[in-house]
C-alpha cells in the first residue's frame, strides 16, 4: 500500500451491553480503490459501517481522516468530512423526482424559494460525470425507475456532495444481471475518480470483479486485509465462514475467543 | 420550440444525450400527458371533468342554476369548504387525517365572535385570536401524534368530541353568538367594486403570464427541463378564460330588484384565491413544502436525509387547524352567527371529500392546494344544484357520499396503476 489512507480506523471496539461486536478492528480506505467489506451475518459489517457513518460512537480506538485524528460522533460530522453511506433500502422518496431526491434535506435556496435551476444543473452534471446514460430525464419520478436506476440515483446522491468516501451497503442485492452490471461499473468509476469506495457485499462475483482489496470480518475481528489479486474465491469464503484460510486469517485460538 | 438537448458548458452531451429537456410541441406534450394518465397519474382531471358534468347536468335540469345570482351564491357556499379542505391537504399529504377540523373551525370562529362581542376588540385582533386558537389546537394534536405516537385518527376523534364540549362551554347550551362586524360579515355579503374586480382579475392573469413566460425563458436559456412554449401559452390562455370569464359573470348585475343593483366579486373569492396562491407557493417552491412531500412519501428516507420529521408533522397539523379556523370564520361570516352546532354535521366530510375528489391521495405524498378548490367546487355544486331541484335532503347526503366514495375509489385504483406502471 502506498500513501495515506483516506479513512483509517485503529483498534476500534464497540460493545453493546454484554456483546463485544467489534474487537480491535483496523480498517483502511484508500483513495481510488474499492475496498470490499465481507463477512457473515453478525460479523459486524453493519456496526462497522454505522460507526464510520457516525450513527454509533466507537467505545475505544482511533479514527483518522486524511491522516488527521478525527472523532466521528454524528451523521452530520461524517457528512462534513465527506463520508456518505448508501443504504441497502435506498432511502428514496417515490413521490419526488430525481433532482428532488438527490438534494433531499440539503436543498439549495435563493431567498425564500428553492433554487431549482442550480439543483437541476448540478444533478445533471453529477449524473453525466458518472456517465449515467440510462436515465431518461432528471425530472423523472423515482417511482418509474428500475432497481438499478434507483441504486444509481442513490449513489449519485452520495457523490453530489464532493464526498471522499462512499460506503455502499449491498448495492446489488436486489438487482438483476444487467442492472448489477450497471451498478458495478458505476462503483468502479467512483474509485477511478479518486474516491475511496467501501463495498459491502455477500456476492463473491461482485467482490472479485470490482474490489482492489478485501477486508474479511469474522465475529467482530478483522480476519484478513488482503489484495484481491492475492486470494482466491475459496480462501475468501473460508475467511468468512471460519475466520482463517491456510496462512491467512486469525490464529486458531482467537477464533474461539 | 427548443429541441435543444445539449447541456450547458459542453458537458458530455453524448453521455447524457437521452435526457430530453423538453417535449417538442403540443402533440408530444399531449402524448406525454396521456401516458401519465394511463399510468394512474390522474391529477385534477377526474374532478375537473366531474365539475363540468355536474354544471352541464344542473344547467339542463334547472333554469336558475346558471344565473349570475346562483353562481355568486355557489362561490360563497364553496368558500368555507375550499379553505377547510386546503388545510386538510397538508395533513393528508403526510398520510394522516384530522377528524376534528370542523369543530376546530367552529372553535376558532367562536373565539373570534366572543372577542368582538365580549371583549370589544376590533376584527383584526379577533380574527388573529381565532386563528391562534386554531394553531394551538393544531400544535397539541401534532405533538400528540408526532411525539407520543398516537394515531392521528384517534387523537383527532378525541378532539372531535372534546372541541364540541369546548364550543358548548363557550357559547352556551343551544345558544349562538351573532357575528355582525361589518368586515367579517362583508367577506360573504359584500362585493369587490366592478372596477376593482377587473383590475384584480387582469392583474392575476398578467402576473401569471409574465411569471410563466419568464420562467420558460430562463429554463430554455439554462437548458433546464421545460414545457414546450405552446403548452405554457395554452395554460395562460386557460387561466385567463376562467378568471376573466368568472369576473365578467360576477360583475354583471345579479339583483332581482332593479333599484338595488348587486354586482362585483364576493370578497370571499379573492380571499380563497390568495390562500390558494400562498399555499401553492409554500408547497411547490419552499424547502418546507419539499420536506412535507418527502415525509409523506417515505418517512424513513426523509429522516435519513436529515429532515426533522416530527417538526414537519406538527407544523402540518398547525397549518391544517389554522386554516380550519379561517374556514370557520368564513362560515360564520356566511351564517351571521356561530352556534353550538357550527362545524358539525357534514362540514368535515365535505372538506375531506373536497380534498380527495380534487386529487389528494388518502395514502399520503400526493396532493396540491388547488385540489381543495376544485374539489370544494364539486361539493358545493352538488349541494347547490340539488337544492335548486327541490330534492329531499336525503338525496343530498346519498349523492355526496357516493361522490366521495367514487373519488376515494379513483384514488385507490390510480395508486394501484401507479405502482403497476411504476410511475411516480
Amino acid at each position: 500500500m502506498t500513501g495515506t489512507p483516506l479513512l483509517e480506523l485503529r483498534n476500534v471496539n464497540k460493545i453493546f451491553g454484554a456483546v463485544h461486536v467489534l474487537h480491535d478492528v483496523n480498517f483502511a480506505v484508500h483513495p481510488g480503490q474499492v475496498t470490499a467489506l465481507v463477512g457473515d451475518n453478525g460479523a459486524g459489517k453493519s456496526t462497522l459501517v454505522k460507526t464510520v457513518a457516525g450513527i454509533y460512537a466507537a467505545d475505544s480506538g482511533e479514527q483518522y481522516f486524511e491522516g488527521k485524528r478525527v472523532h466521528i460522533t454524528s451523521p452530520k460530522a461524517a457528512a462534513a468530512l465527506g463520508i456518505e453511506v448508501v443504504y441497502q433500502d435506498l432511502a428514496l422518496c417515490d413521490n419526488l423526482d430525481i433532482v428532488e431526491n438527490m438534494f433531499l434535506g440539503r436543498e439549495l435556496t435563493k431567498g425564500p424559494a428553492l433554487d431549482e435551476s442550480t439543483m437541476e444543473q448540478r444533478a445533471r452534471e453529477t449524473l453525466a460525470s458518472l456517465s449515467v446514460r440510462t436515465v431518461k430525464s432528471v425530472r423523472q419520478g423515482v417511482a418509474s425507475l428500475s432497481g438499478g436506476q434507483r441504486q444509481t440515483v442513490a449513489i449519485a446522491k452520495a457523490v453530489l456532495w464532493n464526498s471522499k468516501v462512499v460506503l455502499l451497503d449491498e448495492p446489488t442485492a436486489a438487482l438483476g444481471v444487467a442492472q448489477t452490471r450497471q451498478v458495478l461499473d458505476l462503483v468502479r468509476r467512483l474509485a477511478d475518480q479518486g474516491l475511496g469506495v467501501v463495498l459491502i457485499s455477500h456476492n463473491m462475483n461482485d467482490v472479485f470483479e470490482v474490489a482492489d482489496r478485501i477486508t474479511a470480518l469474522y465475529l467482530g475481528r478483522v480476519a484478513a486485509d488482503v489484495a484481491t489479486k492475492d486470494v482466491t474465491h475459496g480462501q475468501v469464503v473460508e475467511l468468512i465462514t471460519a475466520g482463517r484460510s491456510g496462512d491467512l486469517g486469525l490464529a486458531p485460538s482467537a477464533t474461539h475467543a | 420550440m427548443s429541441t435543444d438537448t445539449t447541456p450547458t458548458s459542453g458537458l458530455a452531451g453524448s453521455d447524457f444525450a437521452s435526457d430530453a429537456h423538453s417535449a417538442t410541441g403540443l402533440r408530444e406534450a399531449g402524448r406525454d400527458y396521456l401516458t401519465r394518465l394511463r399510468g394512474g397519474d390522474m391529477g385534477a382531471l377526474p374532478a375537473t371533468l366531474g365539475l363540468l358534468t355536474l354544471v352541464i347536468g344542473f344547467s339542463l335540469a334547472s333554469d336558475t342554476f346558471l344565473t349570475e345570482l346562483n353562481i355568486a351564491n355557489l362561490i360563497t357556499q364553496a368558500g368555507a369548504i375550499c379553505v377547510l379542505a386546503m388545510g386538510l391537504v397538508f395533513v393528508l399529504l403526510l398520510g394522516d387525517i384530522d377528524l376534528s377540523a370542523g369543530f376546530t373551525g367552529a372553535t376558532g370562529a367562536a373565539v373570534m365572535a366572543l372577542m368582538i362581542r365580549d371583549q370589544g376588540q376590533g376584527w383584526p385582533v379577533a380574527v388573529l385570536a381565532g386563528i391562534a386558537a386554531g394553531a394551538v389546537i393544531g400544535l397539541v394534536i401534532g405533538l400528540l401524534v408526532a411525539k407520543l405516537g398516537i394515531p392521528s385518527f384517534v387523537v383527532t376523534l378525541a378532539f372531535f368530541l372534546g372541541l364540541q364540549g369546548a364550543l358548548l362551554r363557550m357559547i352556551g347550551e343551544g345558544g349562538s353568538v351573532r357575528v355582525d362586524d361589518d368586515v367579517i360579515r362583508g367577506i360573504s355579503i359584500d362585493n369587490v367594486s366592478v372596477v376593482g374586480g377587473w383590475a384584480l382579475a387582469g392583474g392575476v392573469v398578467a402576473v401569471y403570464a409574465a411569471l410563466s413566460l419568464l420562467r420558460h425563458r430562463h429554463q430554455v436559456r439554462q437548458s433546464l427541463q421545460h414545457l414546450p412554449l405552446s403548452v405554457v401559452v395554452v395554460k395562460i390562455v386557460g387561466l385567463a378564460v376562467v378568471v376573466l370569464g368568472l369576473t365578467a359573470v360576477l360583475n354583471a348585475n345579479r339583483s332581482r330588484n332593479p333599484n338595488f343593483p348587486i354586482e362585483g366579486i364576493p370578497w370571499v373569492l379573492p380571499l380563497v384565491g390568495f390562500l390558494l396562491i400562498f399555499w401553492t407557493y409554500v408547497l411547490t417552491r419552499t424547502t418546507f413544502g419539499r420536506h412535507l412531500y418527502a415525509v409523506g412519501g417515505n418517512r424513513e428516507a426523509a429522516r435519513r436525509a436529515g429532515i426533522a420529521v416530527d417538526r414537519i408533522r406538527v407544523q402540518a397539523f398547525m397549518i391544517g387547524s389554522s386554516m380550519a379556523a379561517i374556514s370557520g370564520i368564513i362560515a360564520a361570516s356566511n351564517a351571521g352567527k356561530v352556534s353550538a352546532s357550527s362545524g358539525g354535521s357534514n362540514t368535515l366530510l365535505y372538506a375531506v371529500g373536497a380534498a380527495v375528489i380534487g386529487g389528494t391521495s388518502l395514502f399520503g405524498g400526493r396532493g396540491k392546494a388547488r385540489d381543495a378548490v376544485i374539489g370544494g367546487l364539486v361539493i358545493a355544486t352538488i349541494t347547490n344544484g340539488l337544492g335548486l331541484l327541490d330534492q329531499p335532503s336525503y338525496i343530498n347526503f346519498v349523492v355526496t357520499g357516493s361522490v366521495l366514495l367514487l373519488a376515494a375509489a379513483v384514488d385507490a385504483v390510480s395508486r394501484r396503476r401507479r405502482s403497476a406502471a411504476g410511475v411516480g
